[in-house]
């Protein structure tokens, strides 16, 4: 009997903060891997800051475009943008979030951090297979006063499909002709060198054990594990580093004025510009069939733009501009519209 | 074939039963019949839908998908050939690897360990084939490729990787993952179900054989050969087909530490893939509907029809050789 108590109580106080969860209002999405750490957080954060419940699955970009065409999900999310015939045929209003970045890691013996320079250009031929050595001549003229050994490069790249890969190849295409007519860009290309390992983990860990190895990740993975990244010289020609400051002036100093919010960070102007940032968007039903669970979506957002800067900047995603957060508001009141036909937000 | 007789007298044996009314008997006798077909329309039906579901691909590519090395998510052209030879390939070197070693094993425990060995080197064979794949695929991509990538095989290169024709089977940069790296890790995934099949087979032989042969002065080794093997042969080549089996549909293991290249590499160094890797890889961004889904799924289709053909023949084998 005793015990029985026991277990009683001791079941409800496991699920009273359970309960009290759950009278918040639920939202769900799914989609996007890459942004999944700060939705999580987020989530995490407006459940006491806005009681809303968000249960965010991170099933891949594609999964999520398919779900939210099918409107399984109140939200979809995709790293790449939808083209803006997929968005019309579906009805779907298409906004960032948030922007992270991606950075070179290498693994050159005595070659320190953001030591070694590379350039747009000797980054595609080194994937395109066409560099093959560590000191090879356009290499060893770009990184005057760094001693470069006579070492095999070895590519390695994400193999599964992933919104990184789709941003790495992006960048790969702006700044090299042959690799947009031989490659091009999507989640998943043909790789012409090197060798595919899954997840990022997989990419750093096949640099770390390999001699002579580049490969590429998400900045705030480069950071938290300590791996040898790179400068990378950029549109303006001055070779930045992959730090805060840069990724916020590529942030700044891209062109939001375009449609579906589609902004290209890749390769922008600036001085200071880090090239390799890219958005990661969310997609949202123009036709809610339920204005309420539409709402609480726009609401999530919201306060996540307006308190959630710092827990992204914590976690080294990098907040939009506060000119764009205003514009995604303004596109919430014009394009979503309920089932009355008012629009939901504001 | 002698059981066919024994099994039709049970058939005609039970309508003389039905007469007592028990009805249990013709329940249980239903649901047994009905858990037999199960399978069989379970299987039907996973081939079935794996073939409707890649018809676009194969109507769009024909028969030359499958022998296509093509594969560009961009251009959305698909091609078979590049995941089916690494598929094969791996396969059939993990069985050259693991079946010498198994039999060894199988030798050695059943005919020369003494007593007290046997059992526990028995367990811990039985535990190796209890562990899970991607135990194995992590083990493989922190322990193994590293190993591979310094000190093995740069000294494979330098050495075999000169010689004249074999050498170019061992050239390229050491990554250390590759198909050699692949088949080594399948290798040592499959080794604990041939060995356990054949330490099991090798006990059921009657000592009574084994006796007359040493009787006869035969040597341990004429006593396998002469003895054991033929009596055991078909379980042999079944616990063979196995591993085969499992190797070819290996997944997260394998994908851990081939490289993951969509080229045909002729150095066992070259990174490669598998058909169960690529499709584990891609299944993530490929929408519902497109192309690259549809061809994901040709794949696991032929995955499928290669396990078949691997069945069949090993069963065509054993036919003809009982014959004989």
């Amino acid at each position: 009997m005793n015990r029985r108590s026991l277990l009683l109580a001791a079941a409800a106080v496991a699920l009273a903060p359970r309960l009290a969860r759950a009278q918040g209002a639920q939202i769900t999405g799914a989609g996007a891997t890459f942004p999944n750490p700060l939705y999580q957080k987020w989530a995490e954060a407006a459940r006491a800051g806005a009681n809303l419940n968000l249960n965010y699955q991170s099933v891949g970009s594609g999964a999520g475009q398919a779900q939210i065409r099918n409107r399984t999900v109140d939200f979809g999310a995709s790293d790449a943008p939808m083209t803006a015939a997929q968005l019309a045929e579906n009805n779907l209003l298409q906004f960032p979030t948030v922007l992270g970045s991606l950075t070179p890691i290498v693994n050159i013996p005595g070659i320190a951090a953001d030591q070694l320079k590379l350039t747009g250009e000797l980054l595609a031929d080194i994937y395109l297979g066409k560099i093959t050595k560590w000191n090879d001549r356009r290499l060893v003229e770009a990184n005057a006063g760094l001693t470069l050994p006579n070492l095999a490069i070895a590519p390695a790249y994400r193999a599964d499909g992933s919104g990184t890969t789709y941003v790495w190849v992006s960048y790969l295409s702006a700044v090299s002709p042959e690799w947009k007519e031989k490659v091009g860009v999507g989640t998943s290309v043909r790789w012409p060198a090197g060798t595919g390992a899954r997840g990022n983990e997989g990419v750093a860990g096949t640099v770390r054990n390999t001699r002579g190895a580049i490969g590429y990740v998400e900045t705030a993975y480069a950071f938290q594990n300590h791996l040898v990244t790179t400068q990378v010289r950029n549109k303006a020609g001055t070779f930045v580093k992959p730090v805060a400051e840069t990724f916020l002036a590529a942030a700044s100093n891209a062109n939001w004025a375009v449609p579906n919010f589609a902004a290209d960070l890749v390769d922008t102007h600036g001085a200071n510009s880090w090239p390799i940032v890219s958005p990661t968007f969310i997609l949202l039903p123009k036709n809610p069939t339920d204005a309420t669970r539409a709402l609480n979506v726009m609401k999530f957002f919201d306060w996540a733009f307006n308190h959630g800067a710092a827990l992204a900047t914590e976690l080294d995603y990098i907040p939009l501009p506060k000119a764009v957060q205003d514009a995604i508001r303004a596109a919430w009141l014009a394009e979503v519209k309920g089932p009355d036909g008012k629009a939901v937000w504001g | 074939m002698s059981q066919a007789p024994a099994a039709t007298a049970a058939t005609t044996a039970l309508p003389a039963h039905r007469g007592s009314g028990s009805t249990a008997d013709l329940v249980f006798e239903h649901a047994c019949r009905a858990a037999g077909v199960l399978v069989l329309v379970l299987l039907g039906a996973i081939i079935v839908s794996l073939f409707i579901g890649g018809w676009q691909a194969f109507a769009r590519f024909g028969a030359g998908f499958v022998t296509s090395v093509e594969w560009d998510p961009v251009q959305e052209v698909f091609g078979a050939g590049v995941s089916i030879y690494g598929t094969v390939l791996t396969a059939v070197l993990a069985l050259l690897i693991a079946v010498p070693v198994a039999f060894g094993i199988a030798f050695y425990l059943t005919e020369l360990a003494p007593e007290w060995l046997r059992r526990p080197v028995g367990t811990a064979i039985e535990l190796l084939a209890a562990v899970p794949s991607i135990i194995y695929g992590m083990w493989g991509f922190f322990v193994i490729a590293p190993l591979m990538a310094d000190p093995v095989q740069p000294f494979i290169i330098d050495t075999i990787g000169e010689l004249p024709v074999v050498g170019a089977l061992f050239q390229g940069p050491p990554f250390g993952t590759g198909l050699a790296t692949a088949a080594l890790i399948l290798a040592i995934m499959v080794l604990p179900f041939i060995a356990a099949v054949m330490r099991d087979v090798f006990l059921t032989v009657p000592p009574v054989y084994k006796e007359s042969a040493y009787g006869l002065g035969c040597t341990t080794w004429e006593v396998m050969k002469g003895v054991v093997l033929p009596y055991t042969r078909a379980s042999v080549v079944g616990g063979i087909m196995l591993g085969l089996g499992r190797a070819l549909g290996e997944t997260m293991a394998v994908t851990f530490v081939i490289g993951n290249a969509n080229r045909i590499s002729t150095s066992l160094f070259g990174p490669g893939n598998t058909i169960a890797s690529l499709v584990a890889l891609e299944f993530g961004e490929s929408e519902l509907g497109s192309l690259k889904l549809s061809a994901l799924l040709a794949l696991g289709f032929i995955l499928f029809v290669i396990s078949f053909i691997v069945l069949a023949t090993s069963r065509f084998l054993l036919r003809s050789r009982l014959k004989a």
